[in-house]
């Protein structure tokens, strides 16, 4: 199964909204949602769930009072200020690293696993499809989508791929969802913040040596800022695959719960098809 | 007072809100949070006075006191330490910098050396503060907590924070008096203020909703409000001009009157609502 991550650095340029018709384009495939903070694409695609597991994704200290004595040293060696000057642990702050447990002279520390999201696999009839959520301030986003990846991977019966919508900017959840993938599509907006993150997001799939493509959407909006981010492309070895324009009637579609595809918007549709298309023939010529 | 702008969704217009909300209140501080992804310095073009490097420990190890026991690899959570034949392996990109492995080494031998994350620039008029991640690495928190301790109580910080509900908005927004939450009237939008709620309720931060490319009547948003006894403090058209001027880096408020007194407006609704 080849697995391609649309990511974009920027929030809002459009990823869910192109996984999400690409769900109705693509055959043979399955779905993940790795945005673990703030997952949407399940809005898009219904389905009936297979599945739903709390993920302990992290660990918690716990101070048993019965036992301490009120020394302080865990105060003293905790580097991310989660224990308090009363010796409590603050819950938001707490990495589970464990340093407290190892100095803390009479054992009264240990950590416990702690619950940081839930999985959940669905089925549609477009595919199998995973997403997970992480619970409000939860500690290791980036283990969750590996979850949610591996989710997928488990349910997989032959299909030949597998499309994950990613989160916005370039830290772990990011390097956790492309990690191991086959392909990186970054989906732009012709902006400045749009080519300044796209630049950004570019780099760190180079760094981790993942072929990448981009799709500028909206690419009417700013011709000058499009031929900008076209000859950055070109310049730095990124193919451009998709040039999707704008129009108001795909999010009149989106706030109706429908893709462009299923609202039958052409132009949007024609673009998607002919995007997906260029990355095929892409990643042949990368195997050859 | 600083107020923290934050959305749950990418790309509703926390920037467009913040930068103009900074150029708006005279001697504020911009702070842009997203280290991940900073964009404020477009809009603001601020001259760089000083430059601060965001170092994190991680440890190296002296293969002359070194023993292999691999206590230190057990130690470590985040598997950040491997010990293969004897030899101590450290990833330094997933180490989260908790200092374990130096308190668990039994030899001495693990030694912790500064290794730089990212930096922080601020302009030389100090009105603008922003951090910047090195791509690859994985968590920009330190450079938000960097960011913090710079900033000025006095001026107003206007705190733009990355999407999304992680770490690093938790570290931006506390202590905040009141927090901006931006939202866009799409189900996408609505889902993820719902989200950003949650995570309010759950810091205790005064706050309050502006909808940003709203159109005519009651939409989705009103009615979430509505329910949940939550202040709708403004509503932002969609504005061909606004989003022509951000996309070429250009402040909403200068191309556009009625965002400017909407923004004003605001403020006066924040400064009301916020603790102080």
């Amino acid at each position: 199964m080849k697995q391609v991550v649309f990511i974009s650095g920027k929030g809002g340029t459009g990823k869910s909204t192109v996984v999400s018709s690409l769900s109705l384009i693509v055959h043979n495939k399955m779905m993940a949602d790795c945005d673990v903070e703030t997952p949407n694409l399940h809005i898009l695609i219904k389905g009936e769930s297979i599945e739903r597991r709390d993920y302990f994704g992290g660990k918690k200290a716990v101070i048993d009072y019965s036992v301490c004595m009120q020394c302080g040293r865990c105060w003293q060696v905790c580097r991310f200020g989660a224990i308090s000057k009363k010796l409590e642990v603050l819950p938001m702050k707490c990495e589970g690293c464990g340093v407290c447990a190892l100095v803390c002279p009479c054992n009264a520390i240990r950590l416990d696993d702690e619950k940081t999201g839930e999985v959940y696999v669905s089925s549609t009839d477009r595919g199998t499809f995973s997403y997970a959520l992480l619970d409000i301030g939860g500690e290791g986003s980036g283990k969750l989508v590996t979850e949610v990846r591996k989710s997928a991977e488990g349910q997989c019966k032959g299909e030949e791929w597998l499309l994950i919508d990613g989160s916005p900017g370039i830290g772990c959840p990011v390097i956790a969802s492309i990690t191991g993938a086959d392909a990186v599509v970054a989906v732009t907006e012709p902006t400045m913040s749009g080519l300044s993150d796209l630049e950004r997001v570019l780099d760190v799939a180079r760094h981790f040596g993942i072929p990448a493509f981009v799709c500028i959407n909206k690419y009417d909006l700013n011709p000058e800022i499009t031929e900008q981010i076209e000859r950055f492309c070109q310049q730095n070895g990124f193919p451009v695959i998709g040039k999707i324009p704008f129009d108001p009637a795909i999010v009149e579609a989106l706030k109706n719960f429908k893709t462009p595809v299923e609202a039958g918007n052409v132009e949007f549709t024609d673009e998607v098809v002919k995007l997906w298309h260029r990355l095929v023939d892409e990643l042949k010529k990368l195997t050859v | 007072m600083k107020i923290a702008v934050l959305s749950g969704k990418g790309g509703t217009g926390k920037t467009a809100v913040s930068v103009s909300l900074a150029a708006l209140i005279p001697g504020s501080q911009y702070v842009d949070c997203d280290v991940e992804e900073p964009n404020g310095y477009i809009f603001l073009r601020p001259r760089i006075g000083k430059s601060i490097s965001v170092e994190l420990l991680v440890p190296t190890v002296d293969v002359q006191k070194c023993t292999g026991c691999g206590l230190c690899a057990r130690v470590c959570q985040f598997n950040a330490i491997a010990v293969v034949r004897g030899k101590v392996l450290v990833f330094p990109e997933i180490c989260h910098y908790c200092g374990a492995c130096t308190i668990a080494c039994p030899e001495g031998a693990i030694k912790e050396v500064p290794r730089q994350i990212g930096v922080v620039e601020i302009s030389q008029d100090g009105a603008f503060i922003h951090g910047r991640l090195n791509t690859g690495e994985s968590t920009g928190v330190p450079i938000v907590d960097e960011l913090k301790r710079n900033l000025k109580e006095d001026a107003h910080p206007i705190l733009d924070c990355p999407p999304g509900v992680s770490c690093s908005v938790v570290h931006a927004i506390e202590g905040c008096d009141y927090c901006i939450l931006v939202t866009e009237p799409t189900p996408f939008g609505l889902y993820d203020l719902e989200i950003a709620v949650k995570l309010m309720e759950r810091m205790g931060i005064p706050f309050g909703v502006v909808t940003n490319k709203a159109s005519e009547g009651v939409d989705l948003i009103d009615e979430f409000c509505e329910k949940r006894g939550i202040d709708v403090l403004v509503k932002l058209p969609f504005s061909v001009e606004v989003a022509k001027a951000y996309s070429q880096g250009i402040l909403p408020i200068d191309v556009d009157d009625e965002w400017r007194a909407r923004l004003a407006l605001l403020y006066e609704k924040v400064k009301r609502g916020s603790n102080k």
